[in-house]
């Protein structure tokens, strides 16, 4: 397992580490019952606080992406592909709400919208 | 969780300096960094919880225990790193080893030498041809020698160069790896905590200016840099700190949320480090007084 952080990116360590994980897990690189390192031996091999990487495998937890067990460890889940992806889209969703508010705000009516998504998403598939 | 150390209201008072009614606890099983400018009273504390400095007022618990100058057994679990040579000069380090050994119930002969050797000491140098660097790597073994539960340490950064100091913080976090284990250090060089550190206790002027997890800082400092046309009087109120310049201002605030909705269109919002937000404090404080 690799993890690698930049201190240079902008994108709080805790959240580096919440993503690099759970791209493993989605694409099977970490199967369910994989044992994770813990969390002080995280934090050493990476340099950085044990709270950090504490609330990295919380929120990994709160996704339903790894299970902990006290005086175990941490481990990859049971949930299946089909489960984790529903979560994923969930939190999207709550995303996309939170879009639909702000762009409400500004009186930017549904179609103006649908085409900022569109342009939008063009640009970065291209 | 449990706090190792606990202050409760300490006061001090040394001719102009004084510490005043300082509470705050240091958390088990993790790092803490002490920091603050020269002079905010870091070594005071650090030698007040070692029982070498008395307070006028208040008490420390460690452990669990209220210390006080007749009972210094908790000092056996403490391995004590300070921030000036208390060596006798004229020993080597050998000679002085075997002096600091009975002192402590859990001296470790095999850890010492291992630490010895890591830190290339030589054990037939005499302490006072040892540079400031060696001095405190020699500290350093000693503190970690004697199977402490916990570390506080002045300065220990200081005078080492970088190559030590990123392995440092290796070893701090290897002692961490038993959650029961923890420690205390003060620095004013912040990149160190700004890597390992759990908790930060800042302290100013001879006051607590917060006691944090280092993780929950981001949400509550923002640091601002704008025009300068939009400072009126109410917005420089909201600073804690505000360095004005002919091209602009950069300043400091601790309601994060509140600032990114006044600012977030009108002027350039970052995360501060932890060194941009002890400036900013002591720099307030300064102008205000």
């Amino acid at each position: 397992m690799n993890i690698l952080i930049s201190n240079t990116s902008g994108e709080p360590i805790y959240a580096q580490i919440v993503s690099q994980i759970r791209q493993m897990i989605l694409q099977g690189e970490l199967v369910s019952g994989t044992p994770l390192p813990s969390i002080r031996l995280l934090a050493k091999e990476l340099q950085i606080s044990v709270i950090t990487t504490k609330r990295a495998y919380e929120e990994l937890e709160r996704e339903g992406l790894i299970n902990s067990i006290v005086g175990k460890g941490s481990f990859v889940s049971g949930a299946d592909q089909e489960f984790i992806r529903e979560q994923r889209i969930r939190i999207m969703e709550n995303k996309m709400k939170e879009i639909i508010d702000e762009s409400k705000m500004l009186g930017i009516d549904f179609a103006e919208f649908s085409e900022m998504l569109k342009l939008l998403y063009e640009e970065e598939t291209e | 969780m449990n706090d190792v150390i606990q202050l409760n209201q300490i006061s001090k008072k040394y001719g102009h300096f004084s510490l005043c009614e300082l509470t705050f606890g240091i958390k088990e099983g993790y790092i803490t960094g002490l920091i603050g400018p020269n002079g905010a009273g870091k070594t005071t504390l650090i030698k007040m919880m070692m029982g070498m400095v008395q307070p006028d007022q208040g008490n420390i618990e460690i452990f669990g225990k209220e210390t006080s100058i007749k009972n210094a057994k908790y000092k056996d679990r403490i391995g004590y790193v300070s921030d000036e040579n208390y060596f006798y000069e004229q020993l080597t380090i050998d000679q002085m080893s075997k002096m600091i050994a009975p002192f402590y119930s859990q001296w470790d002969k095999e850890t010492y030498r291992k630490y010895i050797e890591m830190f290339k000491l030589s054990p037939r140098k005499k302490i006072k041809e040892l540079s400031k660097g060696m001095k405190m790597k020699y500290s350093l073994a000693i503190a970690l020698s004697h199977g402490a539960d916990l570390l506080i340490m002045d300065e220990p950064t200081a005078g080492l160069d970088p190559i030590f100091r990123r392995e440092l913080l290796d070893l701090l976090s290897e002692h961490i790896q038993d959650e029961k284990k923890s420690i205390l250090f003060s620095t004013h060089n912040t990149t160190d905590l700004d890597r390992i550190a759990d908790y930060i206790v800042f302290v100013n002027e001879g006051r607590l200016v917060f006691n944090e997890m280092k993780e929950s800082l981001p949400n509550k400092y923002m640091l601002v840099k704008g025009n300068k046309e939009l400072l009126d009087r109410d917005v420089r109120k909201w600073f804690i700190g505000l360095r004005e310049t002919e091209v602009g201002f950069e300043g400091l605030l601790n309601n994060r949320s509140e600032g990114e909705r006044f600012f977030r269109d009108h002027a350039i919002c970052e995360t501060p480090t932890l060194e941009e937000i002890m400036y900013f404090t002591v720099k307030g404080n300064a102008l205000y007084v």
